[in-house]
């Protein structure tokens, strides 16, 4: 197949069942990783941004970006990280929102300014709903995570972080 | 045309202080006093060496430079250029505490001013490492806080961390021998005068609601040196065991 049949459609479908290692149900698409799809001669040039600089499953990911569209497309597929542009929370779907609570991670509120305090406080617990919470660090058991505790429900629960 | 002599030697610096401070955030690792404390210092342990390696990525593609790998392990101890503050060993959680405190307000300040930078990776990078400091501040000034109030002991520890900390934190802004007048005629970044001159004032009012009283600047001799390749005798023994696993084999592919 060559990518003259091949649509920017075709690809971010694909794309969608290339997972993030950390967070199994939600897709580099969801997370708003992918900054550019393009359809070249002979192969396919993919724009991805991590979510944190340190973020170790970056070059992870990209392969298996590469590989997975390579098989389903059947076309040479480069990634390349995009340093023209930074990744923050609000790039995250609303469809991806839900499926991070339904996984057990609260979502980030959306960011109208700078990350403050405020923002980190009282987030809605991912198992019961309530708002009866506190932080218990703003870091968790991988980078994009925060550490909440829920007073309503007594359970200990992960947030994915607000980033500017 | 930019100065490329002085954009390295300010790259190398910041770099190399975020390298080292990692490293010793790292040495918590299992052994905090808390289990949210020991994985809070392991994060920023890890954001830290990540902000290293991309500032190490513009010196490799941007400047010439090496490999960030090579050039972060296996470069002699007389090129680095970090503070003496990022050296020194952990000592106690005050100690600890205190540096962090210190360290990373002096970081926000600094990447905020390289938002309007004229130096196009600088500008893209701050960013981002901007916006994950935040976490690092809030980690810092709820700590300091809570540390400040939490009876008189705690108190008394926390003001003699600061003490013992702040001629070593002033020596963060040692300026350039060389370059400062260059790069801040090329609007590169303000200057080191001026970022220390932010960062009192932003320290200022965390430690005045920790009632922690900052010692009088004018009287304190900022520790310098680091800099220019002068470091204290903690830098080499650190270096060794950082690079310890690299030098097992450097053409390892990982």
């Amino acid at each position: 197949m060559s990518s003259q049949t091949i649509t920017i459609a075709a690809v971010y479908a694909s794309l969608e069942h290339v997972m993030d290692p950390e967070i199994p149900v939600l897709s580099v698409v969801d997370l708003g990783m992918i900054t550019g799809v393009e359809l070249g001669e002979a192969a396919v040039h993919i724009k991805m941004i991590p979510t944190f600089a340190a973020c170790p499953a970056v070059s992870y990911i990209r392969h298996n970006i590469k590989t997975v569209l390579e098989s389903e497309l059947g076309i040479a597929v480069s990634v390349e990280v995009d340093k023209q542009e930074h990744w923050h929370s609000n790039r995250m779907t609303p469809a991806a929102k839900e499926k991070l609570k339904a996984f057990g991670i609260a979502p980030p509120k959306v960011l109208s300014g700078e990350v403050s305090t405020e923002i980190m406080m009282e987030v809605p617990c991912p198992h019961c709903g309530s708002e009866q919470t506190y932080l218990r660090s703003p870091f968790g058991s991988t980078l994009c995570r925060a550490i909440h505790f829920c007073k309503a429900c007594g359970q200990v629960f992960e947030q994915f972080k607000p980033l500017e | 045309m930019m100065n490329n002599a002085a954009l390295t030697d300010l790259i190398i610096k910041m770099a190399d202080d975020e390298l080292i401070q990692g490293h010793r955030n790292s040495e918590w690792t299992g052994l905090g006093p808390v289990m949210e404390e020991d994985i809070a210092f392991s994060s920023m342990a890890q954001d830290k060496i990540g902000h290293a390696w991309a500032l190490y990525r513009i010196l490799h593609e941007d400047l010439g430079g090496k490999h960030p790998d090579t050039f972060a392990f296996l470069r002699p101890e007389k090129e680095f250029k970090s503070s003496h503050l990022v050296e020194m060993p952990n000592g106690e959680y005050d100690f600890s505490l205190m540096r962090h405190f210190l360290f990373d307000l002096a970081e926000a300040i600094r990447y905020e001013s390289l938002q309007d930078s004229s130096y196009e990776p600088f500008r893209l990078l701050s960013k981002k490492v901007k916006g994950e400091l935040k976490y690092h501040t809030l980690h810092a000034n709820a700590w300091i806080m809570q540390l400040s109030r939490a009876g008189e002991e705690s108190y008394d520890r926390m003001q003699q961390a600061l003490n013992q900390t702040i001629a070593l934190a002033a020596g963060i802004f040692e300026p350039s021998q060389h370059y400062e007048e260059a790069l801040i005629d090329d609007k590169v970044y303000p200057g080191e005068k001026e970022l220390y001159h932010r960062w009192l004032d932003r320290i200022y009012p965390v430690l005045v609601k920790a009632s922690l009283n900052l010692p009088e600047m004018s009287a304190i001799v900022p520790v310098y040196g680091g800099r220019h390749g002068l470091h204290t005798p903690h830098l080499q023994p650190l270096l060794k065991e950082m690079s310890e696993v690299f030098n097992l084999d450097a053409e390892a592919s990982w």
